[in-house]
């Protein structure tokens, strides 16, 4: 060889490795079981909801995102995590544009990968759920044929959706909160309810993202801390007065909060960058579902608990610096 | 204190040392022409004392120490010096160096005995000898060693740190002289400990060398007070502020020396040149540089003159492989990559590693997702995600200030576990190097 070939780069010349596509891409890899444990409770719609969100997602990042963005994977990953907290009965065209806002709005607007405050596939879902509360809300009943779609799934753009009332349900949260029935737990665990895509295969999720735990792919720590507190608080609310709040299996294993912790909540982007700090961001987001499911006037508060809290990052960051080596302060005294 | 016996944080890259672990140090022929830069160490560069036509013996000084923090440059070959110019410098600059044609068939004898024996030296004799001998710490930022061993007065030192981690992979340097050469590394501990008026020596040994601990053990001096720990294989281990941590449970303040905590640490390697200095009398004019990796048919460890030529080295060890990609002066966390194969080996090289295009990292890198390893990685705990936004985005005051900027010492566990593949050390090099211009401006 000649020395023209000689490489030349900055120190380190090791590195590790996992690289930011390859995490990226085990993020998505992970949530396949989730997509199928949802195609099997709800049929085809679950695809395709699921597809008509991605979609959105990856047509905006590749027409307006950097170059070469989309082999990152993070685009991907935001368009399934939409469609997994759609209604299985939702107009495709529906899922569609929450995808493309969901990229458009919730990440290039910023500065793309790596710059936005906000988790993209929840600014997605608040999106759709301002602009289409009704359709956000209609559940199908859990009692129709495996082949049949949840709903006007094929609804063209700007109708109204025809939705027969004889083929709603209603959500184990929304049971609870405005009928004050509840749903027996493991039911529930095992996702034979009504509900999002992802909201009702709990142990599905709860193993996919341990995996990524194990990879440290995500950081433990924030769903740990999710989990623990409501389970805590909501078992506080049910030991003082167990007629009127819900077990705390009951409150885990319901709604979003499962995929929330382990998917949303952990995004690093929009998640704390000191392990302090997640702990504290978690705690916070329990608090916040909790206090929503209980004393707000919705019936779920995953999606607004970590839009919240994701706004509190930066100052959570500045407030848990680690201690600088050889230092007896943090770095700001703060 | 032993349930303490390594630092939080850090990362665990590969450590690669079997290539060479168990090779033997061999001495490589001499070159036809060695290469001294008179810059070879931290501080001033040394005063050229020759011309071109100049005969020098092997061991003559050729460069005067400039100021205390600098430190002579002997020959390390008979020869004809043929030019005093600028010459490839293995930091990746020119620097003047005194070119020397290496005499044929010399028998490159030394002269005899040119540093006195040490017995007969008071600690401030042994001082001034160290520094005649042109000694500065061999671990790789060629600190000179008469300074160390002169602190301040009224500093009160207690212990003196050997420092055998060799933390940095691939490389066995340290290793190679712990393991060969143990009775050097006890004599120069011996001489050391006299100079700084201490009773106590502790050697901190990574677990991945049982041989080199064992080797020291097995010579240990009855007399003294000096005591081998075995410690945790993490890099950067071999750190000083790492080591002292390791060792003792004393943490360095920030901005202060290992002296300011009553320790003085130097490289194994080093301690044991301090012993064969004053077992030869011959001053530092050559030292073991492994040269490795995979890049590289015959990976050895080499006894080589100061001033070798990159070229030269790899021809005594079969030259390089059909994958070399990148030649790398050092350790790969830290180490300098050579763009020009005249560099020469100076007395800070401990190694020079040849990656593969396999072994080498891949060029692209991704935006931050601020997933935290690096925060998780810095033995120092500074922020190096913010650090790395702040440098791109020039704020290099802030980084001062806020960030602790000069707390970080390039170490690279920030970069090694970063999954975008940022390029934080130079981001923070190049900050360091724009504070420091704008402080002299100023």
């Amino acid at each position: 060889m000649t020395t023209q070939q000689l490489l030349i780069t900055a120190s380190p010349h090791l590195a590790s490795k996992d690289s930011t596509p390859k995490i990226m891409w085990s993020v998505a890899v992970s949530l396949v079981p989730v997509v199928v444990a949802a195609t099997y409770f709800f049929g085809p719609s679950a695809l395709l909801v699921t597809a008509a969100a991605t979609a959105g997602a990856l047509l905006v990042e590749k027409a307006f995102g950097p170059r070469r963005s989309l082999w990152d994977g993070s685009g991907a990953i935001t368009g399934v995590l939409l469609g997994l907290t759609l209604p299985p009965g939702l107009p495709l065209w529906m899922a569609f544009v929450g995808g493309a806002f969901a990229i458009g709005f919730g990440k290039l607007i910023f500065g793309g990968l790596g710059q936005n405050v906000f988790n993209p596939a929840l600014l997605g879902r608040a999106f759709l759920q301002a602009a289409f509360p009704v359709a956000m809300t209609t559940w199908p009943a859990t009692n129709v044929g495996w082949g049949a779609l949840r709903g006007d799934n094929l609804a063209l753009p700007l109708m109204s959706a025809s939705v027969p009332d004889a083929i709603t349900g209603a959500t184990p949260l929304g049971l609870m909160k405005f009928e004050g029935t509840g749903t027996a737990t493991w039911p529930l665990m095992l996702g034979q309810t009504s509900g999002s895509l992802g909201e009702t295969a709990g142990l599905v999720i709860l193993v996919c993202g341990a995996y990524l735990a194990v990879r440290n792919y995500l950081n433990w720590r924030i769903p740990a801390s999710i989990l623990a507190t409501v389970a805590l608080l909501a078992g506080a609310l049910h030991v003082i007065d167990p007629a009127q709040y819900a077990a705390p299996l009951f409150m885990v294993f319901s709604g979003g909060l499962v995929l929330g912790a382990m998917y949303m909540a952990t995004d690093p982007v929009t998640s704390p960058i000191t392990n302090v700090g997640c702990w504290v961001f978690g705690i916070g987001i329990g608090v916040l579902v909790v206090v929503i499911r209980v004393w707000g006037g919705l019936a779920e508060g995953v999606m607004y608990a970590i839009l919240l809290m994701n706004a509190l990052v930066p100052f959570i960051n500045r407030a848990t610096r680690p201690r600088v080596f050889g230092t007896s302060h943090s770095a700001t005294g703060l | 204190m032993l349930e303490r016996m390594t630092f939080r944080h850090g990362v665990h890259p590969p450590e690669l040392k079997e290539l060479t672990a168990n090779v033997h140090i061999r001495r490589m022929p001499f070159p036809q022409e060695v290469v001294l830069p008179l810059r070879q160490h931290a501080g001033k560069p040394a005063t050229c004392l020759v011309r071109p036509g100049d005969h020098v013996e092997r061991g003559d000084k050729i460069g005067a120490a400039d100021g205390w923090v600098s430190s002579p440059v002997h020959a390390s070959a008979t020869g004809r010096v043929t030019e005093v110019g600028l010459w490839p410098h293995p930091d990746g600059t020119y620097a003047t160096a005194v070119r020397i044609a290496v005499e044929p068939y010399s028998a490159q004898a030394p002269r005899p005995r040119m540093i006195p024996r040490w017995e007969d030296l008071s600690p401030d004799g042994i001082v001034q000898a160290v520094r005649n001998a042109g000694v500065v710490g061999l671990g790789g930022a060629a600190f000179p060693t008469h300074v160390k061993l002169s602190p301040p007065k009224e500093q009160k030192i207690d212990v003196l740190v050997i420092n055998g981690c060799e933390c940095e992979p691939y490389l066995t340097t340290d290793h190679r002289s712990m393991a060969e050469y143990p009775e050097r590394v006890h004599l120069g501990i011996r001489i050391m400990m006299r100079c700084l008026g201490v009773d106590r020596a502790l050697i901190g040994v990574e677990q991945n060398k049982p041989d080199a601990i064992e080797a020291l053990q097995a010579t240990l001096p009855s007399d003294l007070d000096v005591r081998i720990c075995p410690l945790t294989v993490k890099y950067p281990q071999g750190a000083e502020k790492m080591l002292i941590t390791a060792l003792l449970g004393r943490d360095v303040p920030t901005g202060k020396l290992p002296l300011h905590v009553g320790v003085v640490v130097q490289n194994a390697a080093s301690v044991a040149t301090i012993g064969e200095v004053f077992e030869t009398g011959l001053p530092l004019i050559e030292r073991i540089v492994t040269v490795t990796g995979h890049g590289v048919r015959r990976p050895s460890n080499l006894l080589v003159p100061v001033g070798t030529k990159i070229r030269d080295l790899l021809d005594a060890c079969d030259g390089l492989a059909d994958d070399a990609r990148e030649i790398v002066f050092g350790g790969p966390m830290m180490g300098v990559p050579q763009a020009n194969l005249d560099a020469p080996v100076i007395k800070g090289t401990t190694g020079v590693v040849v990656l593969t295009s396999a072994d080498c990292k891949p060029t692209e890198s991704w935006p931050c997702i601020r997933c935290g390893h690096c925060l998780d990685a810095c033995p120092v705990f500074l922020n190096p995600q913010r650090l790395g936004s702040l440098a791109r985005a020039e704020r290099y005051e802030e980084m001062l200030m806020e960030e602790h900027l000069a707390d970080c010492m390039l170490c690279g566990c920030c970069s090694y576990v970063c999954p975008s593949n940022i390029p934080l050390p130079q981001l923070f090099a190049l900050a360091k190097a724009a504070v420091r211009k704008q402080r002299t401006a100023a």
